[in-house]
């Protein structure tokens, strides 16, 4: 399978008053279509980073970023925006959904952005709530929604635009075991189902054995890459 | 509008905040209506006096009588066609909050220098045929639900008959209109003839004359030549064009556009902190959640405008519920100021004002938004 991301000789370094840390050294990796990888390591090895950089958050210091065959790191601010709306859907460690918001208003978010009209966008955000086994909750704001559902529903805003890729940072590391494994369930039915190609970051070896690869990272390099079963 | 419900939604985050400082700028919009409404009605009675006609009152102040004697020398001036005269007669109907805004006039003179005021024929004759007689406006009528035919007491805190009451009573005969003006249908006028015979003092004399000109482009030479007329006798005149003396009189009261210009730019800055302050506090609050909406796809340039947007959508809705509210109750002012409704021009002030006011309170916080650093946010 062709790679979706592939990252040459990335350098990232942060700026930290007079002091400079590089977090990420030299680092190349390939993902392919259609992959499941978690990223896993210690903390401060630079798997947010790493993530950051393949979802077209942040800009590396050196080297390339390609993913979805576009040159990320060469796109000015706003390219990167529109890249980000077409091609990423994120899953945060704590949902960040808007709390103001119905479960609803908030999966429509990303389509605010495109010219869907607005029956379109009410269409698919039903769909994406029915992926994720939520559509009887669609009025419902987050705080009236358990966390496993509020991840629900966060996925649902990030798959609604149809990315192609799904990037997922410690999606379930505010959840009990049981609510995290149906998370995790519910990501390798998009991976496997939907094709989706998800990155996820973990410190759960337990979750990381959902993904089809995990990627280790140590002192911001790569330690070692393994398939699992 | 398919971000509205978002703006909505966002807009009443925090309700409780939200409320008070829609309150306060509601209240400051609506203070705004109704002293910019009162000022701009005042500038356009003031734009409407008619150009025909000048005014003449005593040079020492407008509260000094001039001696009807001058009538007839004004009159006889070249470029005057016709001249009127009314006196103040400050009275009220039986309660003092009831303020009537009465003259006593020469009922051919007046309605012949004053055009506007229709009056029909039958009513004119009967007013200058009955002693008591007064033509009310419609307005007024309407008000005390007066009619031809009754008889009306109005007390006068000026003047006073020779048994020492102020209690004058009339009769109506008349109700006149004005059909390009409704908010001057609001007089009490009666006879000059039964007022002068009737008062204690003060006797053949006048508040002023409105003299109505030939040709308006000579008003200026008019106003001069009565003005000589009177030189260095005991009753010296000051003629001005309607205008000049419709400025002049408000002036009386005070320079009532400093005044709502000054009170309002010191609303209007205490304002400026106030909803600047809620805006900051509304983006500073929602950090994380601005990052997630750049990293769903919204541009810089898009946070600045939603952020704009929040500010505009607060501003102007509390501005139009203000100006709405002070469009309502502006009628109550009508008995103070004989003012009818609020000029459209104020709505549109008003919603220009609220405008800028989104502008200056919600660009800093909407620029914050744009430069917003994704990681750096998300990091918290």
């Amino acid at each position: 399978m062709s790679a979706i991301v592939s990252l040459h000789n990335v350098v990232k370094t942060y700026t930290r008053g007079k002091q400079t840390v590089e977090v990420l050294h030299n680092l190349s990796i390939e993902i392919a279509q259609g992959d499941f990888v978690a990223l896993m390591g210690p903390s401060g090895s630079g798997k947010t980073t790493l993530l950051n950089l393949i979802g077209g958050l942040d800009r590396p210091s050196k080297g390339e970023v390609n993913v979805a065959g576009e040159r990320i790191d060469q796109l000015s601010s706003g390219q990167l925006a529109k890249w980000r709306a077409r091609h990423v859907g994120f899953v945060f460690q704590f949902y960040n959904l808007m709390p103001m918001l119905s479960a609803e208003r908030n999966v429509e978010l990303p389509l605010l952005l495109t010219n869907l009209s607005s029956a379109r966008r009410k269409q698919n955000v039903q769909a994406a709530l029915a992926v994720v086994g939520l559509a009887e909750r669609a009025k419902h704001k987050p705080a009236e929604l358990s966390g496993g559902q509020a991840q629900r529903v966060a996925i649902a805003r990030a798959l609604v635009a149809d990315p192609t890729l799904l990037v997922c940072d410690e999606p379930t590391g505010d959840l009990d075991r049981t609510t995290a494994d149906e998370i995790l369930h519910l990501l390798q039915m998009l991976n496997k189902d939907h094709g989706k190609t998800i990155v996820m970051v973990t410190h759960d070896p337990k979750a990381a054995e959902f993904a089809s690869h995990q990627l280790h990272l140590d002192k911001g390099q790569l330690v070692e890459g393994s398939v699992h079963a | 509008m398919k971000y509205f419900p978002l703006l909505w939604a966002t807009l009443w985050r925090k309700k409780a905040r939200t409320i008070f400082t829609l309150c306060v700028i509601v209240i400051a919009f609506l203070l705004f209506g109704m002293l910019q409404g009162v000022n701009s009605a005042f500038n356009q009675a003031v734009e409407r006096a008619n150009v025909n006609r000048l005014v003449t009152t005593s040079s020492i102040a407008l509260t000094e009588n001039l001696p009807y004697a001058d009538m007839t020398q004004i009159e006889a001036l070249p470029g005057v066609a016709r001249v009127s005269h009314a006196t103040w007669f400050g009275a009220y109907y039986q309660d003092p909050k009831n303020f009537v805004f009465s003259f006593p006039v020469e009922p051919e003179r007046e309605f012949s220098v004053f055009p506007e005021l229709k009056l029909p024929k039958e009513q004119l004759d009967a007013f200058i045929h009955t002693r008591t007689g007064a033509v009310i406006g419609a307005d007024l009528a309407r008000k005390y639900g007066w009619k031809i035919g009754d008889r009306v007491p109005l007390h006068s805190t000026i003047w006073t008959k020779p048994d020492n009451t102020s209690d004058w009573t009339f009769d109506v005969v008349g109700i006149y209109e004005n059909p390009d003006d409704r908010s001057q249908e609001s007089a009490f006028f009666f006879n000059y003839s039964y007022f002068d015979e009737a008062r204690a003092f003060g006797k053949g004399k006048i508040g002023w004359y409105t003299v109505q000109v030939k040709d308006p482009t000579q008003s200026a030479q008019v106003a001069i030549a009565v003005d000589k007329l009177f030189a260095n006798s005991p009753d010296e005149t000051k003629t001005e064009t309607e205008k000049e003396f419709q400025q002049a009189f408000l002036k009386q009261i005070g320079d009532i556009n400093l005044i709502v210009t000054y009170i309002l730019i010191g609303v209007f800055f205490a304002l400026l902190f106030a909803t600047g302050n809620t805006m900051m506090q509304s983006v500073r609050e929602r950090i994380p959640e601005l990052a997630v909406l750049k990293t769903l796809g919204f541009s810089d340039t898009g946070m600045l405008a939603l952020v704009l947007s929040e500010s505009i959508l607060l501003c102007v809705l509390a501005a139009f519920l203000g100006l709405f509210a002070a469009w309502m109750m502006f009628p109550a002012l009508k008995d103070y100021l004989g003012v009818v409704k609020m000029p459209t021009q104020v709505i549109v002030e008003g919603i220009v004002v609220a405008l800028l006011l989104a502008f200056i309170t919600g660009i800093f916080p909407a620029w914050r938004a744009k430069r917003l650093d994704i990681v750096e946010a998300l990091r918290g």
